[in-house]
């Protein structure tokens, strides 16, 4: 298979710049077919910009956006993609079928109605009116709206904010159904546990850059860290000084240890308190690692290098 | 977690051509929702129906019952006309200026609608209230005011309205352009209750101040009242003037606001 055409959408080089304020400082970002990509970072850090760049709503200062080897500007190109976007006001007054029916129009070959519906789990809404869903629902109607023109690319800002656990897990679920049938998924979130349970890559942007990339175990292995925790009476002072504890605390009874070298810290702590008690080992998750590769003084490092 | 299912009919890998006919389809449905969306807002509607149709009661009908047909037949031209700039100026504008701050035109741009659906929705939309409110207003005034109208200039009217919105969709989407939503209302009371009344809707031209009627000609609503008197057969001599000058506001208007569409969006 050529790689080439496997790609669609590309980011080359991207910058933007609003004013003295530069958005996106050099971005380049692939997506290739079939692949869920989670685009994470903190508030500012470029996200949006680079969706907006990929679905043509901005055009960039240097550099290149592409979609499906396209300009994203190029209505051709979009009617491969659905869109879910952050805050869209859609008309409070139409229906739900009304809404499902517009959007379809756009695309060459949409799924039927009642599929598209299904999928997003709003086929019991098609008679109500936007303006009177709750939050959670409006959300998956706007999901529905991205799928039923059979995307080959679907852009998720932010899917699930305000849905509860039954329904992100739903939207999860029809995002995996969706990746399998061979849709890209372009996912931004604030919610890295939705990036660790459906992003096959991850990355992580910051300041306008992308800060790094991989799979979510790549990105994990940035921070080397395991955490004990344990019912002890062992001294925190003295376990902070054993080879390879990075930090050792005491709270209340509990004892939290940080560690790159888990077996041999919990061997010898075994061995030094028979009573040890309430034990849990956890290898740190991409929360961890994205707050360390996030973090203030990690950012300001990376510039000055 | 098993409740999603996809039908294996996917056909993802070959990209599809939109057909002429789908094409067209989208354009439908784009007028058709914008239509519905705005006549199912009780909002949106009600001050359009009911601030013309009152005060032509009011002033065409109750006040002017001893003064003949003729006031009558004339103040339906001009509360025509007035009635017909607010579904041009406020549907336009004011949803413009809302969606454009709400995210829903950002929304739109990221699908692929066809170019122009947007606005062309819109703009049929307009034409439609302005087709509402213009009957309602023949209805009153052949019923209630005993206006003696042929089909022909019944049928003059209504089509002076339905394209005379045009120029104040125009001016409305300039507006809704400029200004970002909610400051957009406001400003656009400021442009439609001035311009009505001096352009000689409220009060007969020939009883303004002299000033007033001098530069009464830089207001399209005073070309279009023209337009709208000629339609009854009321005589104010060749209107293609005026007709020329609607289409040359309505243009400049459409084209400086496009401009700043693409450019701001």
């Amino acid at each position: 298979m050529n790689p080439a055409s496997d790609v669609v959408a590309r980011l080359s080089g991207a910058v933007k710049r609003y004013g003295s304020l530069t958005a996106l400082d050099g971005v380049d970002l692939v997506l290739r077919r079939g692949e869920l990509l989670a685009v994470l970072g903190p508030n500012g850090a470029g996200k949006s910009t680079s969706i907006s760049l990929l679905l043509g709503l901005i055009r960039p200062d240097g550099g290149r956006a592409e979609l499906f080897g396209m300009d994203p500007q190029q209505i051709d190109a979009r009617r491969r993609i659905g869109v879910m976007l952050q805050s869209a006001m859609l008309p409070v007054t139409l229906r739900v079928g009304e809404l499902l029916r517009l959007v379809s129009s756009y695309y060459p070959d949409p799924r039927p109605l009642e599929e598209s519906a299904a999928l997003a789990g709003v086929g019991d809404l098609l008679l109500r009116p936007y303006g009177k869903l709750s939050g959670g629902q409006q959300r998956r109607v706007q999901f529905a709206l991205a799928l039923c023109g059979r995307p080959e690319l679907l852009f998720l800002d932010e899917p699930t904010v305000g849905m509860d656990i039954d329904s992100r897990r739903k939207l999860w679920a029809a995002m995996r159904a969706l990746v399998a049938e061979g849709c890209s998924v372009v996912l931004t979130t604030h919610y890295l546990e939705e990036a660790e349970a459906l992003a096959q890559r991850v990355v992580v942007m910051g300041k306008g850059r992308v800060l790094t990339e991989g799979s979510v175990d790549a990105l994990r292995s940035h921070v080397p860290l395991t955490r004990i925790r344990c019912v002890t009476d062992l001294d925190a002072g003295l376990i902070a000084q054993w080879p390879n504890v990075a930090t050792a605390e005491r709270e209340g009874s509990r004892m939290h240890i940080s560690t790159s070298a888990a077996e041999n810290v919990l061997r010898r702590m075994l061995e030094a308190d028979t009573s040890l008690s309430e034990l849990e080992v956890q290898r740190a998750g991409l929360a961890d690692a994205f707050t360390e590769l996030t973090r203030e003084d990690n950012l300001i490092e990376q510039e000055a290098a | 977690m098993n409740a999603v299912s996809i039908p294996a009919t996917s056909s993802v890998a070959t990209p599809k051509v939109m057909s002429t006919r789908r094409v067209f389809g989208a354009y439908l449905a784009e007028a058709r929702s914008e239509c519905l969306r705005y006549l199912r807002n009780p909002g949106f509607m009600l001050p359009i129906m009911l601030f013309p149709t009152m005060f032509y009661l009011l002033f065409g009908i109750v006040m002017a019952k001893h003064e003949g047909a003729d006031v009558a037949r004339y103040l339906l031209a001009s509360y025509g006309v007035f009635g017909l700039m607010s579904p041009g100026l406020f549907g336009f504008g004011i949803s413009l200026a809302l969606e454009r701050d709400g995210g829903l035109l950002t929304y739109k741009r990221a699908l692929p609608m066809p170019p122009g659906a947007y606005l062309l929705g819109k703009m049929l939309m307009a034409m439609l209230a302005a087709a509402v409110v213009i009957v309602l207003l023949l209805i009153m005034s052949v019923t209630m005011a005993h206006v003696a109208l042929t089909a022909q200039q019944a049928g003059m009217l209504l089509l002076t309205g339905v394209l005379g919105v045009l120029p104040f969709c125009a001016l409305g989407m300039l507006v809704g352009t400029l200004i970002k939503g909610q400051g957009a209302p406001g400003l656009l009371n400021l442009v439609y209750l001035p311009m009505s009344f001096l352009s000689g809707l409220w009060v007969p031209m020939n009883q303004l101040p002299g000033a007033l009627q001098q530069i009464a000609p830089i207001w399209p609503s005073y070309h279009l009242h023209r337009v709208a008197l000629a339609a009854l057969n009321m005589d104010q001599g060749p209107v293609m003037g005026d007709i020329a000058v609607l289409i040359g506001f309505a243009l400049v208007c459409f084209f400086i606001a496009a401009r700043r569409l693409r450019r701001v969006g």
